[in-house]
C-alpha cells in the first residue's frame, strides 16, 4: 500500500453519500445500520441526532410528527419515530429519482 | 304491506343478492325484499309489481345499472333509488346522482357500516307521503343548504369532493356543526362552501350531535358568498391592496389547495411572521426556521446538496416546509390529505402567497 501511495501520490477524497437504514435509540445512539461500514460513524450519529432533535422540537411546537423527511438535492433522509427512537432511511438521489417527488408513505412501511 | 314497503334489489351476483336479503331483513319496517339478476328482469318486475325502493348495482351485463336507473327514472318517477356498487370512482357517483338517485353506496362501505345503510334505507321507505325533487345537480351547495334550512329540516349533508369528505349537520333548519378533515365548526363550513363541485348525500339526522356553530345559517352563507365572490375575482386584490383583501386572497388560496394553514418563518428570528389558518403561528414558525437551519447544516456536513424541503406527517396533520432565501414557508394539511401532490400544491401556494 505504501508503495502505491508513493507511486500515485495522494488524491483528494470525494465524499461518499450514505445509503441504507439506521435504527436509533431515544438517546441518539445508532443501534443497527445497513449503511456501509466505510461510511464515517460520526456522520451517522449526526444524522440520528438531528432527526431526533427535529422530532423533539416539533413536539414542543405542538406538531406531533410521526414521520419526517429531509429532501436534499442529492440525498433524502426519511424517518419514522418509534418508541422515542427512530428508524431512518437514507437514499441518495439521482437526477431521475429526485425529479419524481417520492411520497413519504411509500418510503416508510406503514405501522398498520 | 303493498307498494310502500317493498324493496327490489338488482345485481348480477346471486351470492350478493343473498347477502343483501339477509341485511335488509333487519329493517325495522320488515319490508318485502325482492331480487332480480338482470336489469331487464328488474324493469319487468317493477311493471308487474311496483316497489317503493330500488337498490341497483352498476356493473351488470347487457343492461347496466346506469341504463336501468335512466329507464326507471322516466317510467317510475316515484320510485326511490339507491346505487349499491363495487365501482369506486367519482365519475360513477356523479353520473348516478345526475340520474336522480337518492343515495350512492359502495358495497364495502355498506358492509362496514350496515347500521347506517339500514337507517338510510329505512328513511327512504318511511318517506312515502313526502314529495320532493331529485336531480338537483345544477344547484350550488349554498342553494341546497338554504333549502334545507328554510324547510326547517334536520339532516346530515355529506359532501364529497374527490378524496375530501365534508359534513354539515342541520337540526330544525339551523346549522349545528360542520366537519372536514381536522376542521370543525365555522372554519369547516366555510371550507366546504369553497368547493365548487362535487357530490352530496343527505343522511339521517344525528340529533345528539354537539353544537359548534351558533351563527345563523343566513349570516354564514352570506360570509361564504362574499369570500367566494372575492376569491373568484382575484384581480380586485391588486387594485385595492388592503389587508382585508390580502387575507381573503390567501384564504382562497388555502381553500384552493386544500391546505389547513400557512405560516411563514423569516430567516431572522425577529422578522415578521405571516400566517393564516392557525393560532399557533409563533411556535410553528420558530420550529420551521430551526428545522430549515439545522437541516441545511446537516446537508452541508453530508455534502448532500441544497435543501429542497422538509416534510412531516402525524396522526393529525401533514406538513411541508419550503425554504426560501428571506423566509421559509410552512404549509399544513389535514392528515387525510392526498399527499401525492403536496409538494406541487405547496409550491403553488407559496408562489401565489405574495401576489
Amino acid at each position: 500500500m505504501g508503495f502505491l501511495s508513493k507511486l500515485f501520490g495522494s488524491r483528494p477524497v470525494i465524499q461518499q453519500l450514505p445509503s441504507g437504514s439506521i435504527t436509533v435509540s431515544r438517546n441518539g445512539d445508532v443501534l443497527t445500520t445497513t449503511v456501509s461500514s466505510t461510511y464515517p460513524r460520526a456522520l451517522l450519529r449526526e444524522i440520528a441526532r438531528e432527526v431526533l432533535r427535529q422530532f423533539y422540537e416539533a413536539r414542543q411546537a405542538q406538531l406531533a410528527l410521526e414521520e419526517l423527511s429531509l429532501h436534499f438535492g442529492s440525498l433524502r433522509i426519511t424517518a419514522r419515530q418509534i418508541q422515542g427512537g427512530a428508524v431512518i432511511f437514507i437514499s441518495p438521489q439521482s437526477a431521475q429519482t429526485s425529479a419524481a417527488t417520492a411520497n413519504i408513505k411509500t418510503l416508510i412501511p406503514s405501522k398498520n | 304491506m303493498g307498494r310502500t314497503s317493498s324493496i327490489l334489489v338488482v345485481d348480477d351476483d346471486a351470492d350478493w343478492l343473498e347477502i343483501c336479503r339477509d341485511i335488509l331483513a333487519q329493517l325495522p319496517s320488515k319490508a318485502e325484499i325482492r331480487t332480480a339478476g338482470t336489469g331487464a328482469r328488474a324493469i319487468a318486475q317493477l311493471d308487474s309489481q311496483p316497489s317503493r325502493l330500488l337498490i341497483c348495482d352498476l356493473k351488470m351485463p347487457k343492461v347496466d345499472g346506469l341504463q336501468v336507473l335512466a329507464i326507471v327514472r322516466r317510467r317510475f318517477p316515484d320510485l326511490r333509488t339507491v346505487v349499491l356498487t363495487g365501482l369506486e370512482g367519482e365519475e360513477y357517483r356523479s353520473r348516478a346522482y345526475s340520474l336522480g338517485v337518492d343515495m350512492f353506496w359502495l358495497k364495502t362501505e355498506m358492509q362496514q357500516n350496515t347500521k347506517m345503510f339500514l337507517d338510510c334505507v329505512e328513511s327512504l321507505l318511511g318517506d312515502d307521503g313526502a314529495g320532493g325533487f331529485r336531480g338537483i345537480q345544477s344547484k350550488s351547495l349554498m342553494d341546497i343548504i338554504q333549502l334545507e334550512c328554510m324547510s326547517r329540516n334536520s339532516t346530515l349533508l355529506q359532501i364529497m369532493r374527490g378524496p375530501l369528505v365534508g359534513k354539515i349537520w342541520i337540526r330544525d333548519g339551523e346549522l349545528i356543526d360542520a366537519e372536514v378533515g381536522n376542521a370543525r365548526g365555522e372554519a369547516a363550513f366555510h371550507r366546504i362552501l369553497h368547493w365548487k363541485s362535487g357530490s352530496f348525500e343527505t343522511r339521517p339526522a344525528e340529533t345528539e350531535r354537539e353544537r359548534t356553530i351558533f351563527k345563523s345559517a343566513n349570516a354564514l352563507l352570506l360570509e361564504s358568498a362574499q369570500a367566494l365572490d372575492e376569491s373568484n375575482n382575484p384581480q380586485t386584490e391588486f387594485i385595492e391592496r388592503g389587508e382585508h383583501q390580502k387575507t381573503v386572497w390567501r384564504l382562497s388560496l388555502l381553500a384552493a389547495e386544500g391546505a389547513e394553514f400557512v405560516v411563514t418563518a423569516p430567516a431572522e428570528a425577529t422578522g415578521k411572521i405571516e400566517t393564516i389558518g392557525t393560532s399557533s403561528a409563533e411556535t410553528m414558525s420558530a420550529w420551521a426556521r430551526r428545522a430549515v437551519e439545522n437541516s441545511r447544516r446537516l446537508g452541508e456536513r453530508l455534502g448532500a446538496g441544497p435543501l429542497s424541503h422538509v416534510a412531516g406527517g402525524g396522526l393529525q396533520l401533514r406538513l411541508l416546509v419550503l425554504p426560501r432565501e428571506d423566509k421559509s414557508v410552512l404549509v399544513g394539511w389535514p392528515a387525510d390529505a392526498d399527499d401525492s401532490h403536496l409538494l406541487e400544491r405547496a409550491q403553488k401556494l407559496v408562489a401565489s402567497w405574495d401576489s
